[in-house]
């Protein structure tokens, strides 16, 4: 039994929301995704959906199916300035899961992972060696890092010499 | 030697083979090279550098700067390590350096003999007369001469590893201060990173004494680790260095991971990339040598590197050894050879007197004290046999000549203020230690101007076990009440920074001060001569403190010698500026995990395993890799890319443009952002156009192109070069967030999210018309405009528009349905002869229609103006970025080089960069120019070679002819249209 696996997760759909910071259109136009809108450097999850900080003015929404979501989301955006795009395509994710995960991780991203500065809910826009990326905590030893599609091999790369159980670190022991 | 007891650090039942140059010795588990190799016998262990005299170790730490070795051979060869710091491992390999042949026969060692040619500055002297004189003799002899060990040429078979880590206190160095300062820290709850650069923790308190909560000092630093290491955010490590402390708290720091094994199946080393709230310098303090003739012999050693040769590895270089000090710490040497059972001769001490409790304790012992002496000069060849005794206040006369192995000397101590003082911490001179310590007023600051530095325990100055563990306490926490210790009390120290201190010329031209980069006495006091005022200028010209060890044994002895020199105080004259890293990092864990597979991000767009398996060659675009053409079997690549570029304009061709970049621009004031940002007016698009624009800097330089596309009423796609989509979004946003935060603009990067693909050539309507699902024809879809709809069942956005001057559509579809449409086309475009075309022929076909690229026809100095595109710019726009800058005069000037077309007229392919000759010489007195070429291909479609260039007042001059020259060779060509086929544009219009 590893202490760390990583895997290629499955096809996420994506859809990219930008409003104003602070917009009255954020809480209806979550809402109608079953979402509340996230705290910064936080995930919001319901089921199969889920919602990340990006920015001040964007969250990346995880959904089942983009085209249903950007339509339920045209309500609520109705007459708002608002920037709503399916972005699933571009993007990859990587789950990376077990004791030694946030090791793995710490080797690439320079955030600090410590299960008390990263709880479960945790999401952050960092680089993973020298290519951007994005963090998020399902639970305590279950994170993922989504990267560029044009990347995917480069990180799955990066992510198994990481892994690589000669190099470990023993940071964050239980 | 080996003695026959003791030795705190080695296992005598585990003996270990290792080779130093050419000889099988053997070791002991625990043992160090340098303790191994004086265990042997073997006391020359180096060159100097400049003079090539014999050297052998000074110190027993990282402070080091003679026994620098060749570890490992071939390809892990690891030149300047120091064997002080080697553990030994079973069949370790070093070799001696900076020797020629041998290091106990050096013909170099000549170089010694004419050192009073090679004083101070000689370097920079050899620049000055005669001129030649550098190029055909210094330079070459010098070069040989100089120089430590050569780096490996093969490639490092090793990994190294980085981790990022953060914390609340970082404490650099596990003595007894650091010790302390961590447990204090980490009982109250902070996150701690302790890093001790030795094997062993506790640093100096094992060997020097002295008790720590009524016990011997080792018995409390294996409870302060135990306890440390029970605690769950406490992270501990040995054989690891804190190199560096930068701004806001970023500390790195080198362990060594495998190194003491002699290699392993992980990383040799690792890297950490530390943010710490604040961090504990416990480096701990360096003995500074003293500097009397003859002081570089081998066997001079430090006194505190003799008693830990003889306390940790029970070894020594000889039986008997003479201690020469200004202060009461040495006697601990005395002391500890005398238990070891070498004998110690004499004790002499520069103070007129000496009766603190050590010295008493050292008379008790039957050691012979004799107060007011010094060291006239040393006796030996390759290494000391006597030392000359000498009245300390005198002129060095002889009094007595005392047979002896080694001598054990100690100046004093300077506190290791390195990570205090990198980034920014000011020190202030202690008077009663004669040493730099740290300015507690003057701390380094964080963001709020927070000190980020705390300094404990000997790098404070705070020498003595109990005030050493105290102030490491305190460090860690302000309220932590510090263990109990004791020690022995110590007299004043005497300053004494030139031995005997009446020594003439002669004397001080054989006192070190740098031993590895042969600087002396006489060195910098010629220095001062020649009229060096400033430490940092002479540092430079004497090379003092340029070695390895970054002048950590002579810094302060140097200056204080420039003071006396000067005249100066000691304060006045300061000290070098500290710089990272403390002790060398290898350049293997500076890299890290980047080498090899994933020495850099490599991009492949959705298409690329199917170019791949189709006989791609490729072509990197920034970090992408395209296919730069499909060559058949037996087919060359200027074959393929002609039948490509041939197939395109008569049949079909398919590209994979899915790396051209695609920002999406929306919101209320997205056209009148446009309208900045471009030359042209994008405003005015209406919704189901497309428009070519410019983007220039704030300069009025071209810095990319591309088509944009209006979406929607509030909504524009902007494409941009392949290599450009992250530059220009990030262009996009920093005038978004910086200049205009209140116009209400988003803009999103979708080039990963999409694969486009560009169908072109004359069949390129029947192929999608193959496909089904969407009016392409001329009346629905007319050139630059563009649709959605599907095409073979795919969600996709089609544009009509064209790089090669042919029919051509580009169609976006989703990136992960973008193999898909690509096979449908090649399946569709089948019976019309479809063909892939990479790279080569898109340049070969933009190139016959006059399209400019950017990056060949721009390179940062050219403006649209110049390249015949002043039709993309709006003269009714009141500003674009750039509309200011093009109106300088320079850019404004009718003389600028500007585009056209060129026609060789023997019909070959002028070469790539060749310039346009001009008449007569410029300023500089160079041939005079006039022009160059900017793109150069052979055009299978006109059948010769073409190129684009940009000449003085170019499209004035048509029809001249124009002489280029390049690669040695001249061809003349005549100024032509930069348009070379299909002019009028018939081709793309259908």
């Amino acid at each position: 039994m590893s202490d760390v696996t990583v895997t290629r997760a499955t096809p996420q759909g994506m859809v990219t929301l930008k409003l104003p910071p602070g917009d009255v259109a954020w809480g209806p136009a979550l809402a109608a995704l079953g979402l509340s809108v996230p705290a910064v450097r936080r995930l919001e999850r319901a089921g199969d959906r889920a919602a990340l900080w990006m920015a001040p003015d964007e969250v990346l929404l995880l959904v089942p199916d983009p085209a249903a979501a950007l339509a339920a989301l045209a309500g609520p955006l109705a007459g708002a300035h608002h920037l709503a795009a399916d972005v699933g395509a571009a993007r990859v994710v990587f789950a990376v899961a077990g004791p030694r995960a946030r090791e793995v991780l710490a080797k690439l991203c320079p955030v600090d992972l410590h299960p008390a500065a990263f709880p479960a809910g945790s999401a952050r826009r960092t680089r993973a060696a020298q290519v951007a990326c994005m963090l998020w905590a399902e639970a305590a030893d279950d994170l993922r890092l989504s990267c560029f599609r044009s990347v995917e091999g480069y990180v799955a790369d990066l992510l198994t010499l990481s892994a690589d159980p000669a190099g470990s670190v023993g940071l964050f022991r239980a | 030697m080996r003695l026959e007891t003791g030795g705190r650090l080695i296992d005598r039942t585990r003996p270990l083979r290792f080779r130093f140059d050419d000889r099988w010795m053997t070791g002991l588990a625990g043992d160090t090279l340098a303790s191994a190799l004086i265990g042997q016998g073997r006391i020359l262990m180096g060159r100097s550098f400049k003079y090539h005299r014999p050297r052998g170790p000074v110190a027993a730490g990282l402070e080091e700067p003679n026994a620098l070795v060749t570890l490992g051979t071939g390809a892990r060869a690891e030149p300047n390590v120091r064997a002080t710091q080697t553990e030994l491992f079973q069949g370790l390999r070093a070799d001696s350096q900076n020797r020629w042949p041998s290091l106990a026969f050096d013909l170099m060692a000549a170089n010694d003999l004419v050192s009073r040619f090679l004083p101070a500055g000689f370097y920079y002297k050899t620049f000055i007369r005669p001129r030649a004189a550098w190029k055909h003799l210094f330079e070459p002899a010098i070069r040989r001469a100089a120089g430590l060990g050569p780096a490996p040429k093969a490639a490092d078979p090793d990994r190294y590893d980085q981790v990022y880590a953060f914390c609340d206190v970082l404490v650099a160095g596990g003595g007894v201060a650091g010790l302390a300062a961590a447990l204090a820290a980490a009982r109250t709850g902070a996150r701690v990173m302790l890093f001790e650069q030795a094997p062993h923790w506790g640093g100096r308190a094992p060997v020097d004494g002295g008790t720590v909560a009524g016990g011997d000092p080792a018995g409390w630093v294996a409870a302060a680790v135990a306890e440390l290491a029970a605690m769950p955010d406490v992270t501990l490590r040995t054989r690891a260095t804190v190199a560096a402390v930068h701004d806001h708290g970023y500390v790195l720091v080198e362990e060594r991971l495998t190194d003491h094994l002699g290699g392993g199946p992980g990383p040799r080393r690792r890297l950490w990339r530390i943010r710490a709230g604040r961090v504990v310098n416990a480096c701990g303090a360096f003995e500074r040598p003293l500097a009397f003739p003859g002081n570089d012999r081998p066997g001079v050693m430090l006194a505190s590197a003799l008693r830990d040769y003889v306390v940790n590895w029970a070894v020594a270089p000889g039986p008997a050894a003479v201690v020469v000090t200004n202060n009461d710490d040495a006697y601990r040497t005395a002391l500890a050879l005398r238990r070891a059972g070498i004998s110690v001769p004499v004790i002499a001490d520069a103070r007129p007197a000496a009766d603190g409790p050590l010295p008493q304790a050292a008379r008790a012992a039957g050691i012979r004290v004799a107060t007011g002496t010094g060291i006239a000069g040393t006796v030996g060849r390759g290494r000391v046999v006597a030392v000359q005794l000498c009245d300390a206040g005198g002129g060095g006369h002889v009094t007595e000549t005392i047979p002896c192995d080694a001598v054990a000397m100690s100046g004093g101590w300077s506190p290791a203020v390195h990570l205090w003082s990198q980034p920014g911490g000011r020190l202030r001179w202690d008077e009663a230690g004669a040493m730099f310590v740290p300015d507690p007023d003057h701390p380094p600051t964080g963001a709020a101007g927070e000190p980020i530095v705390t300094c404990a325990g000997a790098a404070a100055g705070a020498l003595r076990l109990p005030d050493c563990i105290a102030s490491g306490a305190r460090a860690g926490d302000p309220a932590a009440a510090a263990p109990p210790a004791e020690a022995e009390a110590e007299a004043p120290l005497l300053p004494v920074w030139v031995m005997p201190s009446g020594a003439g010329p002669r004397k001080r031209a054989k006192m070190w001060l740098d031993f590895q980069n042969d600087v002396k006495v006489s060195d910098v006091e010629l220095a001062a001569r020649e009229g060096y005022r400033s430490v940092e200028h002479t540092k430079r010209y004497t090379t003092l403190g340029m070695a390895t060890d970054q002048g950590k044994l002579s810094n302060v002895n140097g200056l204080a010698v420039l003071a006396q020199a000067l005249d100066e105080a000691i304060p006045r004259v300061g000290t070098t500026t500290f710089r990272p890293p403390f002790v060398p990092v290898t350049i293997g864990a500076l890299a890290g995990e980047a080498r090899g597979a994933v020495f850099q991000p490599l991009r492949r767009t959705p298409l690329h395993d199917w170019h791949a398996a189709h006989g791609a060659v490729w072509e990197p675009v920034g970090l992408w890799r395209r296919p730069y053409c499909y060559p058949r079997a037996n087919e060359s690549r200027a074959d393929a890319v002609a039948r490509e570029v041939l197939n395109t304009r008569r049949a079909l061709g398919l590209l994979d443009a899915s790396t051209l970049g695609k920002i999406v621009v929306k919101g209320p004031d997205a056209g009148r952002f446009l309208d900045m940002i471009y030359t042209g007016a994008m405003s005015s698009l209406p919704v189901g156009r497309c428009r070519y624009g410019l983007l220039c800097n704030e300069q009025g330089f071209l810095i990319d192109d591309g088509v944009v596309a209006r979406l929607a009423e509030d909504t524009w796609l902007c494409h941009t070069t392949s290599g450009g989509a992250d530059r220009i979004h990030v262009w996009m946003e920093d005038w978004l967030q910086t200049e205009w935060w209140n116009w209400r603009v988003f803009t999103l990067n979708l080039t990963e999210q999409l694969a486009q693909i560009a169908v072109v050539g004359p069949h390129a309507r029947k192929a999608l018309e193959a496909l089904g699902g969407m009016d392409v024809s001329k009346a629905a879809l007319p050139f630059m405009h563009w649709a959605e709809g599907t095409l073979a069942g795919i969600p996709a956005r089609v544009f009509r528009i064209s790089f090669s001057g042919e029919l051509s559509y580009e169609v976006a579809v989703p990136a992960d349905r973008g193999v898909e449409l690509w096979e449908r086309l090649v399946a569709a475009g089948g019976p019309l002869g479809v063909m892939p075309y990479g790279t080569e022929a898109l340049h070969v076909m933009r190139a016959e229609k006059g399209f400019i690229m950017i990056g060949d026809e721009t390179d940062g100095t050219v403006i649209p103006q110049d390249l015949g595109l002043g039709w993309a710019i709006s003269a009714r726009k009141p500003d674009y970025l750039g509309k200011r800058g093009q109106m300088r005069p320079a850019l404004a000037d009718p003389d600028r080089w500007r585009l056209v077309g060129l026609m060789t007229l023997d019909g070959s392919v002028i070469p790539e960069g060749a310039y346009a000759v001009g008449a007569g010489r410029n300023a500089n007195g160079q041939t005079a120019t006039e022009g160059r070429v900017t793109s150069t291909y052979f055009s299978p479609t006109l059948n010769r070679g073409i190129a684009l260039g940009l000449i003085r007042r170019g499209p004035e001059r048509m029809g001249e002819v124009l002489t280029f020259a390049a690669e040695g060779r001249r061809v003349q060509a005549r100024i032509v249209s930069p348009v070379f086929h299909d002019p009028e544009g018939k081709a793309q219009d259908v």
